[in-house]
């Protein structure tokens, strides 16, 4: 195949930048419809409590209200990803602070906000779990009284508060622990988080005569959206057209639903326009967060620095609901070796449930977590061995060719390239003049792996007459810049610039399915399949000017700017357009490219490792990185600050190098944030 | 409850005459009433400065401010940095920095920019800090803001 290098590998603009930069962008909440509606949700007062009924009246009374729903209206079943626990609105019982319990429609935000405050709830307050311990105890309350009837998409160990477990090992590890000269052995403990997208999570639903709804709203999957909305409203997913404005961020937090269901059973309730938009504050107590961990993590080495064995305990507190716990509990379970060659692994888990704000996908998807833990112990054993932590990873990292926790064969690692330049910047930089009296200095290391590889995506790809290009995905741009780069792939496949391809905003009714905008997979899957259904197009463009210009396929080639011409005559070309127009009118009807992709890499060995309770399918694309922090705490206080930081990642071929910079130095941020000042 | 009360606002140069609640706050007028959607609402409790206006050249926050107690002032909102056909310099510099990426801070960022770029043509990368304090980003770990701004300073320069 040809490799030609136009679009990519260029830090082009982004294709929004401008209408963000004026803004002109529209957000969810920027819609406003003719007779639209403001709605509000209603959270719960009460962190776990039996709720024995509603009075209505004074919500009802007060003026320009529209329609009110509680968990009474919606009769569909329980629902979710993983594990159908999830219901619309708490019925029967709430089992967190804050868990939506009401949604008022009324005819401006502030009626709607008092309407929603004017109802009276009367609840029976019950037994609490609000710790990992407290659900684990012998006569603990339990958050779901009938877990064991709920249908789960795999099989599971689940009992009690203990809604999921997952078990990895490989090796002999109970032999293993007597041939290590060096063992170390740490509880580990992480807080809770919250995505803190810039945009509050909103909805705007409509509904036409025909009863058809279409729900604009802040997601990562318009057609999650749409399966979602359907299975709780209990109607055809045909029935209904999830759209996405522009995405205010959304780091995993916007990847379930939140509001849009409430916002479209209310638009059909009063057949009206309804928008929800929540408050910051009702964004931080009802839509979701990471999970807090404990892990007990034991790790180890020979004298040399061979890294040897390593047990891994993980215990997260998934909170009321599963939404994504089993899948974040079983990634943090593959991830807990680390990128490095560690023969005897037994890695294992359990999330419970609490009374406590949901927690789900978070940028890292459980990674952070054991990656915090399994980093500590490579430093504590540098340390113990003498040895410099970067020769630690060094002597142990992955490399091409070596074997996945599972068995998958890693067909490409730059791990050791990221952590000598690492090494050799950090060595390399200038001092910073000396700290200030009772403040001490160091420099830290850390290396990692996550994926980009998992579930469903697709593309459709049309030429329009006048030879540009039209590309559909169905993937949401959250913020990262996912529409630029997938145009660019676009563009370099078709040697065009970028302005002449038009990529279309998410679209359920027309958009091919595209699981969601998460788990760093959209360059890589969605960039596979526009790729592929763009040299398709290339192919079918070459076919259709070789019957134009009467001559055989082999004779031709493609140039840049929308040019098919015979291979080493110069001037002698036809435009798309002139192609695509004679294929609409004349030979074989409009030209289009289509690609549909499952992640096919290898998949787990069930003869190598031994997997229990792994709520994926199929995983990988391995990618790799490290960092090192240079950092201050002042002795008196504890105050930490960190004054340089350098990152290496092996990214493979950067699309838009500019915005490959902008996610490493916008996650470092985020995940110092998490490390040094966030909490909830 | 109150009664509405009239008011007119400068916005962007136009005079607007508006009947509001005593209590609306101007993020409110400028989004609900006019169709001024640049500035966001982020937190709506002065925290996150996505709502950022100018007023009188000066950075506020749009959601801690009623629209009454406005009436004297010169407001400017990110529709008013630029014409239909042209970005700002400031605008174009973000564009090509890569200092966007989901955009509902930026308009915040731009408005908190534009008043440190008036007062303090030539600012330090210290002085750009301090300038975007009050605007949180989630995106783009503020480096790329950083050098939109000495990026536009050296251009000019040059």
């Amino acid at each position: 195949m040809n490799t030609i290098h136009t679009a990519v590998g260029h830090s082009f603009d982004r294709l929004d930048a401008a209408e963000k930069a004026t803004g002109q962008a529209q957000y969810v909440d920027d819609l406003y419809r003719p007779g639209m509606l403001h709605g509000a949700v209603l959270g719960s007062t009460h962190v776990h409590a039996r709720i024995r009924g509603y009075k209505l009246d004074a919500a009802r009374a007060i003026p320009g209200v529209a329609a009110i729903v509680t968990g009474e209206d919606f009769r569909a079943s329980r629902t979710g990803a993983f594990c159908k626990d999830e219901v619309p609105l708490a019925r029967g019982k709430t089992i967190y602070l804050g868990e939506p319990v009401a949604a008022i429609a009324a005819r401006d935000p502030e009626s709607a906000w008092r309407a929603a405050h004017a109802i009276d709830i009367d609840y029976e307050p019950l037994p609490t779990v609000l710790t990992i311990d407290e659900a684990l105890a012998a006569d603990a309350p339990l958050v779901h009284e009938d877990l064991a009837n709920y249908v789960k998409i795999a099989p599971s160990f689940s009992q009690g508060n203990v809604l999921w477990q997952c078990r990895v090992e490989e090796g002999d590890i109970n032999a293993a622990w007597a041939q290590c000269d060096v063992v170390v052995e740490d509880v580990f403990e992480t807080a809770a988080q919250h995505h803190m997208y810039m945009e509050p999570c909103g909805a705007l639903a409509e509904v036409d005569r025909s009863g058809r709804l279409t729900i604009w709203s802040s997601c990562q999957s318009v057609h999650l959206v749409q399966q979602r909305v359907a299975e709780w409203l209990a109607i055809p997913m045909g029935r209904i057209r999830a759209l996405a404005p522009k995405i205010g961020g959304g780091f995993g937090g916007k990847g379930g639903l939140h509001v849009q269901h409430l916002a479209a059973a209310l638009a059909l309730r009063t057949g009206r326009p309804v928008k929800i938009v929540l408050s910051r504050v009702e964004d931080f107590e009802m839509v979701r967060s990471r999970h807090p961990a404990r892990i007990v993590m034991k790790t180890g080495a020979k004298r040399d620095g061979t890294l040897f064995a390593r047990e891994a305990s993980i215990l997260l507190d998934g909170g009321a609901y599963a939404d994504e716990s089993p899948a974040v509990l079983s990634f943090a379970v593959l991830m807990a070796r680390g990128p490095y060659r560690i023969p005897h692994l037994r890695s294992r888990g359990s999330v419970v449930y609490t009374n406590k704000l949901k927690a789900s996908a978070f940028r890292g998807f459980g990674n952070p977590q054991v990656t915090f833990a399994g980093e500590s112990h490579i430093d504590r054993i540098a340390e113990q061995l003498g040895i410099h932590p970067v020769d630690l990873r060094l002597r142990n990292a992955v490399d091409a060719g070596d074997r996945w926790v599972g068995g998958q064969t890693l067909p490409a690692c730059g791990l050791r390239k990221c952590l000598t330049k690492l090494r050799s910047a950090v060595e390399g930089a200038p001092a910073l003049a000396p700290p200030a009296p009772k403040r001490r200095r160091g420099i830290g290391y850390s290396a990692f792996t996550h994926i980009s590889g998992l579930l469903s995506t697709a593309c459709n790809i049309y030429l329009r007459s006048d030879g540009s290009v039209a590309v559909n995905t169905g993937v949401v741009d959250i913020g990262q810049g996912s529409d630029t780069a997938l145009t660019q792939i676009c563009a370099d496949a078709l040697m065009l610039a970028p302005d002449r391809i038009s990529f279309a905003s998410p679209d359920s009714d027309s958009s091919p399915w595209n699981w969601k905008t998460a788990a760093s997979r959209v360059t890589y899957m969605a960039g596979r399949v526009v790729l592929a259904a763009s040299l398709e197009v290339r192919d079918k463009i070459v076919r259709q000017a070789a019957e134009i210009m009467e001559c055989a396929v082999e004779d031709l080639e493609i140039r840049p700017g929308g040019l098919v011409g015979l291979k080493g005559v110069s001037g002698q070309s036809i435009g798309f357009g002139q192609i695509a127009s004679h294929a609409i009118n004349r030979l074989g009807g409009p030209i289009m490219g289509a690609s549909s992709l499952l992640f096919d890499g290898e998949r787990m060995d069930p003869k190598r490792a031994l997997v229990e309770g792994f709520a994926f399918g199929n995983i990988g694309a391995y990618i790799f990185g490290a960092q090192a922090v240079e950092a201050e705490v002042d002795e008196v206080t504890g105050a930490m600050r960190v004054l340089r930081v350098w990152s290496a990642h092996d990214v493979g071929r950067a699309i838009n190098p500019r915005m490959v910079e902008g996610q490493i130095q916008g996650g470092f941020v985020q995940g110092m944030g998490y490390a040094l000042t966030e909490e909830m | 409850m109150t009664d509405a009360v009239d008011v007119t606002l400068t916005i962007n140069g136009e005079r607007r005459a508006l009947r509001i609640a005593p209590f609306e706050t101007l993020l409110t007028s400028l989004r609900d009433r006019l169709g001024l959607t640049a500035a966001k609402r982020g937190c709506n409790q002065g925290v996150c400065g996505a709502c950022s206006v100018l007023m009188d050249g000066r950075p506020a926050r749009a959601c801690l401010s009623l629209a009454a107690d406005c009436v004297d002032q010169d407001i400017t909102t990110v529709e008013g940095l630029s014409t239909p056909l042209a970005l700002s310099p400031l605008q174009a510099a973000m564009v090509r920095a890569g200092a966007i990426q989901c955009g509902f801070c930026t308009p915040g960022m731009l408005i908190s920019l534009t008043a440190l770029l008036q007062e303090c043509p030539q600012p330090t990368r210290d002085d750009i800090r301090t300038a975007i304090s009050g605007n949180i980003c989630r995106c783009t770990g503020y480096q790329k803001i950083v050098e939109a701004v000495v990026d536009m300073i050296a251009a000019s320069a040059a």
